[in-house]
């Protein structure tokens, strides 16, 4: 049998003023080994302070893609976490200082890739601010629709994968019948379901189809039924309540000093959503509440995005019923293509096609920051032009990257079991976080 | 369990319901009045002050970081209390400097301001860190020393965050660096690969108890020397 030894200082340990376990200083001698004295025969070593080091990822169902968190345990509770990001980095924003603003567009759907749509229109109208355009009523409506869609379709995966998580099956199935409903419409619209590329500087890529509104009002009266079916199974679950109550709590100015921002800082009672006070797309023409939280746990996140759900069906109504006749792009041949149908029989436009494609729309000097309410919280892009078609820096602001950041703060102290609760809360997307 | 107190966003504002801005003009729209108090507050300290946009820019001295962002965070007329995003800029003119830009809102004013500070030719890559007054700068100024190589002076553990520990070929998002990095692609991949970075653990976790076992002699060594960061 091994012999088992056990560092001197690691039995003498007790609480820290928070009642948590304290961290046990590692002393080492000049040789660099640890000193250690060996236990008695026959008597266990007293194990109470000894730490483990647990290693959860890069690869594991749990972490949501490919995050690496570093635990330091103290028998179950989590005394220290480091997590590790980067390993989906794709070096998005050096990419885009290589491309015209129609060709980054592209690539805001692989960032956050469940919020691809949403993306999309939070680009095109970060752009549309360099350039100094002003987008139709109609295309703002279209944007508003789509917006609202791909809220739902990221917080459905957000709920399944939660539900997965905690040990409930039934609703993630639930979610994804739903949330497949979703993806039919968007083929049906763009041509795409995940990446769908759908916006342009000073339009969209395409207008619905005739017959699509029909679509998107099923979906509407059909929606909240799945809603209220899940809300029955989960809400009022005393297993579902036992696992979340009182995980991760950040309070007020904690959230707001550490960044946070979407249904995280809304949890912890802090009334903040881009729509209402930075808005865009004529959001402060639209019905629709903003729910908050008010103990900042995992359970109040879970009931902000799930009311953030009903309201976002209540705009997608709204939209639905206001939607103008008109045309989606606007009228200026700077940024927006000929019909394809003339490009390819009349020389004028023949020409016109070429330049803007071939050389790009060119923003004046400038640059702008535009941020969005997307699912995860305040999306931001800041762009920076000086004058050619290619931006001098593209920055994403990526909500779930400095959401993540809390994640020490706010699982120290808990068990090893509680950390997936949690994590899961932050509702991350890797590729928005690694970029 | 403890319930919180709502807090309202916009409680100092004067506007009841802001509106989405229409009509932008390019430059000259008003200027958040946060700009006129910090010329006064601060004087020559403050550089320059543009509006591009509708969106307020302020150009600080770099020295006064740490004063000017502690002002507006705790003074009451201000109170910009959230930090939405940390970057730099370099511009693609070699002459121009290497700019360092924050995007701060204030909640209860629904105020947003972008404050910028430009690091001379010729100085070293360096700016305090505002981590002591905005937690959420703890990433951002990692993510900016990572991709810019720009210190951040006082920062607790400014180590790389998106490339691994060990990454030798610069600063990714620097204008000198190439699209395609610096070495060819077998010679990127064989390094990867030699790197193994999910078998790597920082100084700082490998003191963890159990882990320190298995550690390299020299290893053990550098440790008990207390270093604690970087390879």
């Amino acid at each position: 049998m091994a012999k088992r030894t056990v560092e001197v200082e690691l039995s003498t340990t007790g609480l820290d003023a928070h009642g948590r376990p304290q961290r046990v200083p590692l002393v080492t001698n000049d040789g660099g080994s640890a000193l250690a004295v060996e236990a008695p025969p026959g008597i266990e070593p007293e194990l109470e302070g000894e730490h483990m080091l647990i290693n959860i990822g890069p690869q594991h169902p749990a972490t949501h893609g490919v995050l690496r968190l570093v635990l330091e345990l103290d028998g179950e509770t989590v005394v220290r976490c480091i997590p590790h990001i980067g390993y989906l980095h794709c070096g998005f924003e050096k990419i885009g200082e290589y491309r015209q603003y129609n060709q980054i567009i592209c690539w805001t759907d692989r960032e956050d890739y469940l919020n691809s749509i949403g993306n999309n229109v939070a680009f095109s109208l970060g752009a549309e601010k360099l350039f100094g355009i002003e987008i139709t009523e109609r295309c703002k409506v279209l944007r508003v629709i789509a917006s609202e869609l791909s809220r739902i379709m990221s917080h459905l995966v957000w709920l399944g994968t939660f539900c997965i998580d905690i040990g409930a099956y039934t609703p993630f199935l639930w979610a994804f019948e739903r949330r497949e409903e979703i993806y039919r419409l968007l083929e049906k619209w763009i041509g795409a379901r995940l990446t769908t590329t759908a916006t342009r500087v000073g339009g969209m890529a395409a207008d619905i189809p005739s017959g699509w509104m029909d679509g998107l009002r099923q979906f509407i009266r059909t929606f909240p039924h799945t809603l209220d079916e899940i809300d029955r199974v989960l809400t009022k679950n005393a297993i579902w309540v036992g696992r979340t109550v009182g995980l991760g709590v950040m309070t007020p100015d904690e959230a707001i000093n550490w960044g946070l921002s979407g249904p995280m800082l809304r949890a912890s009672g802090v009334d903040y959503d881009v729509r209402k006070d930075f808005p865009y797309l004529d959001y402060e023409t639209y019905d629709f509440e903003v729910p908050v939280g008010t103990s900042g746990d995992v359970y109040d996140r879970y009931l902000v995005r799930f009311e953030e759900l009903r309201q976002s069906v209540r705009i997608l109504q709204q939209a639905a019923d206001r939607l103008p006749d008109g045309p989606v792009n606007i009228d200026d041949p700077r940024v927006i293509l000929p019909p394809k149908s003339k490009a390819t029989s009349e020389m004028e436009s023949m020409i016109h096609h070429f330049k803007v494609v071939m050389e790009g729309p060119r923003p004046p000097v400038g640059e702008s920051y535009f941020a969005v309410e997307s699912p995860k919280g305040e999306k931001g892009y800041y762009m920076v032009s000086d004058g050619t078609a290619k931006p001098v820096r593209w920055r994403i602001r990526p909500p779930s990257f400095v959401n993540l950041a809390a994640i020490p703060k706010m699982v120290e102290g808990h068990l090893l079991s509680d950390v997936i609760a949690i994590n899961a809360s932050i509702d991350i997307v890797m590729g928005e976080i690694d970029r | 369990m403890s319930r919180f107190e709502i807090v309202r966003t916009g409680a100092s504002a004067t506007e009841t319901q802001p509106t989405t801005p229409k009509n932008i003009p390019h430059r000259n729209a008003p200027a958040n009045p946060s700009a006129k108090a910090l010329q006064e507050k601060f004087g020559g300290r403050v550089t320059r002050v543009e509006v591009i946009w509708g969106e307020t820019v302020v150009f600080i001295a770099p020295e006064s970081v740490k004063e000017v962002f502690q002002w507006l965070h705790d003074d009451p007329s201000q109170r910009y209390d959230f930090l939405s995003d940390l970057t730099a800029v370099e511009y693609r003119d070699p002459q121009v400097p290497i700019e360092i830009v924050w995007h701060l809102r204030s909640l209860p004013y629904r105020r947003f301001l972008r404050i910028k500070a430009q690091i001379p030719k010729g100085k070293p890559l360096e700016i305090d860190s505002v981590y002591d007054i905005y937690r959420a700068a703890d990433w951002l100024e990692r993510e900016c020393y990572d991709m810019f190589g720009i210190k951040f002076n006082g920062h607790p553990d400014l180590r790389r965050l998106l490339m691994w520990e060990s990454y030798k070929e610069g600063f990714p998002l620097r204008k000198d660096f190439p699209l395609r990095g610096r070495f060819s692609r077998s010679e990127q991949l064989r390094q990867a690969l030699a790197q193994n970075p999910e078998a790597r653990y920082s100084m700082e976790e490998l003191t963890i108890a159990d882990a320190f076992d298995e550690l390299p002699a020299d290893m053990k060594k550098r440790l008990s020397k207390g270093e604690r960061t970087g390879e």
